[in-house]
């Protein structure tokens, strides 16, 4: 089939099965691309702005509700900007119990991509809903792991959707002996789900397509995989402290879109779990490596749709690191004096002082900054949030412009899935949506 | 009680909707977080559209619309309103729907200054009004406080609303919780906390936790007995209190308009 004469309109308002709202459009006309993009159309929240005259004691709480998948993530970082600003130094306690944190927030959410956002494309049907009467036992897997992974949350940090007790200064509450063994416990009653996860992660197809791109995340010099602490690393051989966050990201205004882009050493970059794998495979734990090597996963893969394959990687990775750190903590026991009450810091106990504090953590979808100036009294001067998404969103153009002429010549319908596909890839968060510009409805 | 329009397919189950506006989808999470038992739920109800979990949509009456999320702009005020049309009962679910919950600290602002602060030159770009709850721009038929929801509630208010029986949100205050739990008092522990004057409902989640009270759930009626003499007891500057306040009840300000209509 010719594709000269090739007319074609596409426009996919609010992409299903993403978190947040975003809107493709697509035109073709005489077999040529008028257009080809990616919106984000969430209603502006303004966090970094609201957070001007509040405590840094209070950012945490705060931010976390930027997303509420990746609440923990935002803690994590807000955490880390705050102490930073401070000049607070977290005990190797309270850095591993947030390692833990995290390594939980990456199993809750990839798990809930792979199994209920992303699954449901590759076998073909419109939602999770169908699988209950055609694949009732994977569902009734997806939902019992993503349980467990929020219930271990719920033992650790209070909830798994805006953790309680993870704050500036340590943790409000600390896990008794019995919390480490019921986290272990949960952890190891999902072992065989695990291996049925990796059975349907192996009979997963996904479209064959390449795009070279530059790939930004978390690198350091030690032999763990980075995810909490770090320096900004590309896999262009870029480097940079994290208190330069801005060199790495470059936010610029396209006036084709006017959403606010991001780039480094080319026209854009990827963060996520492919970018992390890309950059520090040879430091996963042995059993992730063993379940890359199974799924054919190898760095540096240009394939942005294995991104969700990647994600299983990483499940496989943070749950052993967790129950690496959970025994660990059994074995040692932890130190009930670093428990901490702070609220907004009334009685002092953090000194505070002006400061400016940069947090970049590694959260589901990519590394997360969070900035913030304070003044003496530990007032927020100025905010700013970079999300993995509004990274992305340049990437996922320069993909939608390769990939379109590829597969112009296939149905519309095909068409279409594939796009939303690759968006879904990516695992968009856009109610994160810090800095965009657009918001522009598609009737 | 079954609707009449619909064809008797699936046993008339009534058709439920989730619909998000601004907000961080946290409390529709809290539904996939509550495990294999959702699945009782599934078959009870018709869950007809969820576009954080699903792509299919659905272009008939809902029984059930659950709204999450504030209203910022006109074009949320205007879908909003093409929802209430279309749904018997219309339930406010979570904080931001609720009471604005932290969507709400942007009143605090002057909206061009703060859109500025944010996107600097271009901020015309990006349209935004003042935050407001749903009740504050449709009615509402049943509401589910808290940042996040407490998942135990959610179910005791479908039940509810399902039969079409009211639902009264308990109006005492955190503490009467707080106490049942045995935690030591905040303000013993030398910090302050919103609890003598929250609705309770949440079973104090984040003081068993050792944190405070924020407030998420809004304001009772009749603070604890001695909420009032806590601000003198702990020597508590107003100040404070009320910036507490803000954070999840700023757009309560907004009420005294619509009490007015």
């Amino acid at each position: 089939m010719s594709t000269a004469n090739k007319n074609l309109d596409i426009k996919v308002e609010y992409v299903t099965r993403v978190e947040g709202h975003g809107n493709i459009v697509v035109n073709v006309k005489d077999g040529k691309i008028e257009k080809c993009e990616f919106h984000v159309v969430e209603s502006p929240r303004l966090f970094e702005g609201m957070l001007r005259g509040r405590s840094v004691f209070e950012a945490q709480h705060i931010t976390s509700r930027i997303c509420g998948i990746c609440s923990c993530g935002h803690s994590l970082a807000s955490i880390q900007a705050a102490e930073d600003a401070l000049g607070v130094k977290p005990s190797a306690q309270t850095t591993k119990l947030r390692k833990l944190l995290l390594d939980y927030e990456f199993l809750d959410s990839h798990l809930l991509h792979v199994y209920l956002l992303a699954a449901p494309d590759v076998l073909g049907v419109p939602s999770f809903v169908p699988l209950i009467e055609t694949h009732n036992g994977v569902v009734r897997r997806a939902l019992r792991m993503k349980k467990a992974a929020n219930d271990v949350c719920d033992i650790l940090v209070g909830r798994h959707v805006h953790p309680i007790s993870a704050i500036v200064g340590g943790f409000t509450k600390l896990p008794r002996p019995k919390d480490i063994d019921a986290q272990i416990a949960i952890l190891e009653g999902m072992a065989d789900d695990m291996a049925e996860t990796l059975k349907l992660a192996k009979a997963l197809k996904f479209p064959d397509f390449h795009r070279e791109t530059e790939y930004v995340g978390l690198v350091s010099d030690d032999s763990e995989y980075p995810l909490l602490e770090g320096q900004i690393g590309s896999t262009d051989g870029k480097r940079f402290n994290k208190k330069d966050y801005k060199k790495a990201t470059n936010e610029f205004i396209d006036p084709r879109s006017s959403a606010k882009f991001t780039k480094l050493s080319r026209d854009s970059f990827f963060v996520g779990a492919l970018a992390r794998f890309n950059l520090n495979a040879d430091k996963l734990h042995p059993k992730a490596k063993a379940v890359a090597k199974e799924l054919g996963l190898k760095p540096v893969c240009h394939n942005p749709y294995l991104n969700t394959v990647a994600q299983i990687v990483e499940t496989v990775h943070c749950y052993y690191h967790a129950l690496e750190i959970l025994k660990d903590l059994k074995k040692t026991g932890l130190d009930y004096s670093q428990q901490v009450t702070v609220g907004v810091n009334e009685k002092g106990v953090v000194p505070v002082r002006a400061g400016n504090g940069v947090g970049a953590v590694e959260v589901p979808r990519g590394i997360l900054y969070h900035n913030y100036e304070t003044d003496a009294a530990g007032m927020i001067k100025k905010a700013n949030c970079i999300i993995p998404t509004n990274q992305n969103i340049n990437n996922i153009e320069y993909d939608f412009a390769k990939l379109l002429p590829e597969i112009i010549t296939l149905p519309k319908e095909t068409i279409r899935l594939r796009l939303e596909m690759l968006v879904r890839a990516y695992d968009p968060c856009i109610s994160c949506s810090t800095h965009y510009l657009d918001v522009k409805f598609v009737d | 009680m079954k609707t009449e329009k619909e064809p008797v397919k699936t046993a008339a189950k009534p058709k439920v909707a989730f619909f998000d506006f601004a907000c961080c989808e946290g409390c529709q999470l809290q539904v996939a977080n509550i495990g294999e038992s959702l699945l009782d739920i599934l078959g009870a109800v018709d869950v007809v559209e969820f576009r954080e979990v699903m792509s299919e949509k659905y272009d008939k009456d809902y029984d059930v619309a659950i709204i999450e999320g504030s209203i910022t702009d006109h074009h949320a005020e205007e879908r909003l309103k093409k929802i209430r049309a279309r749904s018997k009962v219309l339930i406010a679910y979570g904080a931001c729907a609720a009471i604005g919950g932290v969507n709400g600290m942007k009143n605090s602002f002057d909206l061009d200054e703060i859109r500025q602060s944010v996107y600097g030159k271009d901020f015309k770009l990006f349209p935004s009004s003042p935050t407001r709850p749903i009740h504050q721009v449709v009615k509402v038929d049943y509401t589910i406080n808290g940042c996040p929801i407490y998942p135990p509630e959610l179910i005791e208010v479908l039940k509810h609303a399902l039969r079409g029986l009211p639902y009264t949100v308990p109006d005492n205050p955190v503490c009467s919780e707080c106490k049942l739990n045995e935690n030591v008092c905040m303000y013993e522990r030398g910090v302050s906390c919103l609890g003598p004057w929250t609705k309770a409902g949440c079973n104090s989640w984040c003081v068993n936790n050792g944190n405070i009270c924020y407030g998420c759930r809004g304001e009772v009626t009749n603070p604890a007995k001695n909420a009032n003499d806590v601000i003198g007891k702990y020597n508590l500057k107003p100040e404070l209190v009320k910036n507490k306040f803000d954070m999840y009840n700023k757009c309560k300000e907004g009420d005294i308009n619509v009490n007015r209509k």
